[in-house]
């Protein structure tokens, strides 16, 4: 313990060149990973860490976000554009509890973040330290493993262990809190990258019966539905979900953050399932005779009313997580197995064929939705901007080639409906946590990870204003996110939901807000506001044509709605197209 | 239907991994009867007995959430019929007691207990053997005035699973075979 409390530099001319500090060696650890951006915030026990940094300044790129939520947030972004995982670095106490929310929005939408946490000197843990909190107790919930360090000769296996994890089987946020003295002491140093942990198989060998059993059941449909989930994109398995539901001619279906899975414009695209989804997929869920769900896991949000759901259907459930198996639904056959590898065994035995009029339906029901929501939503010719219209413009200026990174509420609802998602697209939201407040430290992370792609986030005024000191962190590495805000003046989707199960009494969901476009002025971020259709178009051209940062805020109807809607305690059949 | 499940599981001998054990059951509600932690025939591998009551639906989701877990290397559920179980229990009663009518006599032929410490004021019993059993001695050693009554949580052997060594050597042998993982994620 004394020994240990020595500063860094005296112990490195004690000691000989292999010997380093732990601070030092987590830094060395991380870039053996492949890791060159960090998202962090400093303190008193971290900073040990910190200062090592700036000697790995080269090879290490660390991005000082505003709050540590949102360099949480930042990180989970970081890893859903690059597919590698994303890095966020605390110190102990507050700095510990600010991440939770981020873990938890990581946890719930299986994104692998490493987060590095400092904890109080080891002879203090336990004792309510300054700055102590048991930040392993309260993460266990939401990650997917964590450990604590107290020496500095464990740091390695420990961030080995922590990336393999993270990034293997079903993804998730790892957690390893390290005590300020082993930063400071010394080891010698190694490294080798962890490929095996003994109770811990993620990787699982293919039942090719299983598969056979798939085969038999999807050639023998009649109406078979394919329901697409992350899992899909996780698993890099988009190629063969598009040979599969051409070869097969199987109508597929997404969840929100399925939906970059298959092209948008497909012929065999459904639609978005769910509470605010298409029409057509959630009624014909319940008239389908086969339902495959690929890395999903049959969500409330996705299912409405479990025991008026799908109830002609027999479901193939392929799935990289056992546990998601039959916790929600009942499946018939359960392929717990990687997407990508189950997808790829079952091509070859699923016969040619043509379902004209299984795939008309869906045709049938897109035009009456059309109609009665997506036209009025999309193409309105008066009254106030929608944010329909916003979200199809920038559609159709993108061409679906960009990173969509929304916010929560209204807006993200209609992003993931009226966006056109394609191969070339990535979508960045938070999907099981539904966390406000994500929209723009994420924005800034997908940036990070991904120049040269131009990333827009979608949010809404109430959101904006939960993580908006990020406009700092923006400004400072000049990140070039384009952020189209969305600003109805109320908290939009709380307000809808007043609006319809409350008899309109809106309790506190309007919002006085400040003046967006001067706000972004004090961080010089080019900013514009738009209020009227016929600048719409020249407006957002304008925004994706510019350099860096840029805010466009669009005033949009303070009282639409987002329909269709399946309300709480409803079949997905019993979609509502229209209030009133 | 509810119904009593014994959960055998055996886990790294890791720090934390009990708590992420009962997080999971309790999220659902479900409360531990009786629990007991020792090691395991594989040194290293600790081995945790659980009884719970729930249904049959849910202790499979719930086994699949503890078996998930990173530290876990594998989850049994088994119903009564499929354990041999006991129980252990320690009695201390008031000598003058026990010591009237033909009480010590049936203790060591009718329950099979044994005596474990014998002084002027108190007599220490122990039973091993079923939770009825050992309920069963306590209600007839309490008109002889019980002192002190404590019973351990269940250990439990299976009639027809697979040995965790066995389980253990073949997951060892997967490894040694095993190309480089695939990782899903890259
Ligand atoms: C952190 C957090 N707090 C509260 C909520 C509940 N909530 C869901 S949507 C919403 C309104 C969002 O308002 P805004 O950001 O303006 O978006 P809009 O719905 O108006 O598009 C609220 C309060 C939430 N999802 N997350
Ligand atoms: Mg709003």
């Amino acid at each position: 313990m004394k020994e240990m409390k020595k500063p860094a530099v005296e112990q490195d001319t004690n000691n000989h060149e292999s010997q380093i500090t732990g601070a030092e060696a987590l830094l060395k650890c991380l870039i053996e990973e492949g890791v060159d951006t960090i998202f962090g915030y400093p303190g008193g026990a971290i900073m040990p860490v910190y200062d090592k940094l700036l000697d790995y300044s080269d090879s290490l790129r660390h991005i000082l976000t505003r709050h540590e939520q949102g360099a949480a947030h930042a990180a989970q972004a970081y890893a859903m554009v690059t597919g590698r995982p994303g890095v966020c670095f605390a110190t102990s106490g507050p700095g510990a509890t600010n991440l939770v929310t981020g873990i938890a929005n990581a946890f719930l939408d299986s994104v692998p973040v490493v987060f590095i946490t400092a904890q109080v000197t080891s002879g203090l843990i336990g004792t309510d330290a300054f700055q102590e909190t048991d930040i392993l107790g309260i993460s266990m919930p939401v990650t997917k493993w964590n450990a604590q360090v107290k020496k500095a000769e464990d740091i390695p296996d420990a961030i080995a262990r922590a990336f393999y994890i993270a990034r293997s089987g079903r993804p998730g946020p790892v957690l390893v809190d390290i005590s300020k003295d082993a930063q400071f002491a010394s080891l010698s140093y190694s490294y080798r990258k962890c490929t095996y942990i003994r109770s811990y198989n993620p990787v699982i060998p293919l039942q090719m019966r299983d598969i056979e059993s798939a085969a038999v059941m999807i050639n023998h449909a009649e109406k078979p539905l394919i329901l697409a989930g992350h899992g899909v994109i996780l698993s890099s398995a988009a190629d063969e979900l598009r040979a599969l539901a051409e070869k097969g001619a199987i109508p597929v279906a997404a969840t929100l953050l399925g939906l970059p899975a298959f092209p948008n414009k497909h012929r065999l695209f459904a639609g978005m399932l769910g509470m605010h989804g298409n029409y057509a997929p959630n009624v014909l869920t319940n008239q389908a005779d086969l339902i495959i769900a690929v890395g999903m896991r049959f969500d409330d949000r996705v299912t409405g009313n479990l025991k008026k759901y799908a109830p002609e259907a027999r479901i193939i459930h392929i799935e990289i997580d056992k546990a998601e198996i039959n916790k929600n639904v009942r499946v018939d056959l359960e392929i717990n197995n990687d997407a990508r590898e189950v997808l790829e065994a079952l091509i070859p035995l699923v016969r040619q064929v043509s379902r004209e009029k299984w795939i008309r339906e869906f045709r049938m029901l897109d035009r009456i939705e059309y109609e009665k929501v997506i036209r009025p939503e999309t193409e309105p010719d008066e009254g106030e901007l929608r944010m329909g219209e916003v979200v199809k413009t920038v559609s159709d200026l993108t061409e679906g080639d960009a990173v969509i990174v929304t916010d929560v509420g209204q807006h993200q609802m209609a992003v993931a409906r009226y966006y056109g998602f394609n191969e070339k697209s990535t979508l960045v939201t938070s999907g099981g946590m539904g966390t406000m407040g994500f929209g723009l430290p994420a924005s800034l992370g997908a940036a990070s990870g991904n120049p040269g792609r131009p990333v827009i986030a979608f949010i809404g005024d109430g959101g904006f204003q939960m993580t908006i000191q990020e406009l700092g962190t923006i400004m400072q590495y000049r990140i070039p996110v384009k952020i189209l805000l969305l600003n109805n003046s109320f908290l939009g989707m709380v307000r809808q939901w007043q609006e319809r199960f409350f008899n309109s009494r809106y309790a506190s969901t309007e919002m006085v807000n400040p003046d967006f476009v001067t706000l972004a002025g004090a961080y010089g971020i080019t900013a514009h506001r738009v209020t009227r259709r016929e600048e719409l178009h020249e407006a957002i051209k304008t925004m994706l044509a510019a350099e860096g940062p840029y805010l466009l805020e669009t005033v949009i109807s303070r009282e639409a709605n987002i329909l269709p809607m399946v309300e709480p305690g409803a079949s997905v059949s019993e979609v509502t197209l229209t209030y009133r | 239907m509810q119904q009593e499940y014994t959960i055998s599981l055996f886990t790294e001998d890791h720090i934390g991994i009990l708590s992420r054990i009962t997080l999971i059951l309790t999220r659902r509600q479900i409360n531990i009867e009786s629990i007991t932690a020792s090691e395991s025939a594989v040194s290293g591998v600790q081995m945790l007995t659980m009884v719970v009551t729930t249904t049959p639906d849910m202790v499979n989701k719930v086994a699949r959430q503890i078996e998930k877990l990173v530290d876990v290397i594998k989850v049994f559920v088994h119903t009564n019929q499929e354990i041999i179980s006991q129980e252990i229990a320690l009695y201390k009663v008031t000598t003058s007691g026990l010591m009237s009518g033909s009480m010590i006599g049936d203790l060591v032929r009718l329950y099979h207990a044994r005596i474990l410490e014998v002084t002027p004021e108190y007599i220490v019993v122990e039973k091993s053997g079923s939770r009825e059993e050992i309920t069963a001695l306590l209600a007839f050693l309490e008109p002889c005035g019980v002192l002190q009554f404590v019973r351990s949580g269940r250990i439990a052997i299976t009639r027809q699973v697979k040995e965790l060594n066995a389980y253990l050597k073949e997951m060892d042998a997967a490894e040694r075979t095993r190309h480089e993982p695939s990782e899903v994620y890259n």
